[in-house]
């Protein structure tokens, strides 16, 4: 189960619904071993597609080394789909690389019409498995 | 001729830690990129199928030398010096 606190969920909210229609991807970084995001750290969508996010590679040394400096992880790890439901895809599943983290998906395809779809997955060896979200 | 080269830390990623025994961090030697890859597959058996694919780096594995992501330094064919370091991150990325 994913518990996370309703001001982080608003965040990814904000942040996919302003990047719409390119997928918007983050972290949420939390306490090594405490399994609580706890500091929401926004990552620019190098891809800049509505189909494909890839982190910055540089943003992403510097996140890495910000982490273990705090000793933190990335408790979550989040992105927007923009035109599909918030499930994992072919490509997420296989670039996933954080076993230890929540993959949360954000769906903002219009369809929905402002329906809210915010959904948490485990991602290990090629396995999804999806999990309960507790807003706290 | 022979030409020793200094051990220089290399960070591994979780997702590699297991060929690491679940250390963070190892060390490996090389003059080149290539050549410190080919030291970490005689330490750590495995490790070179998950760095690279047809002689390259994964598109999806990123590889940086000190602050520089190394395919803007040449690739495989970056070149080391003591007191060095390589941080392995492997891309955060999908799509729908």
């Amino acid at each position: 189960m994913l518990s996370i606190s309703q001001e982080l969920v608003d965040a990814i909210w904000a942040h996919a619904r302003a990047d719409h229609p390119d997928e918007a991807c983050g972290v949420i970084a939390g306490p090594v071993d405490s399994d609580t995001p706890t500091r929401y750290i926004p990552m620019r969508n190098a891809a800049m597609s509505p189909t494909f996010y890839e982190f910055d590679s540089l943003e992403l040394l510097k996140l890495y080394r910000d982490l273990d400096d705090r000793d933190e992880e990335p408790v979550v790890i989040y992105h927007s789909h923009t035109s599909t439901e918030a499930h994992p895809s072919r490509t997420d599943i296989a670039y996933a690389s954080e076993p230890g983290a929540h993959y949360v998906l954000v769906s903002t395809r219009e369809e929905l019409a402002g329906a809210n779809e915010f959904r948490s997955f485990r991602i290990v060896d090629g396995i999804v498995t999806e999990e309960p979200v507790q807003i706290r | 001729m022979h030409v020793s080269t200094p051990e220089i830390d290399i960070r591994i990623p979780t997702i590699l830690r297991p060929y690491t025994g679940g250390e963070k961090s190892v060390q490996a030697a090389g003059a080149t990129l290539s050549a410190v890859i080919d030291d970490l597959e005689r330490r750590f058996p495995g490790m070179a199928e998950r760095l690279l694919e047809d002689g390259k780096l994964r598109r999806f594995v990123n590889v940086y030398l000190n602050d520089e992501d190394v395919r803007f330094i040449g690739s495989l064919d970056a070149v080391i010096s003591a007191g060095d370091n390589i941080t392995i991150l492997p891309a955060v990325a999908g799509g729908s």
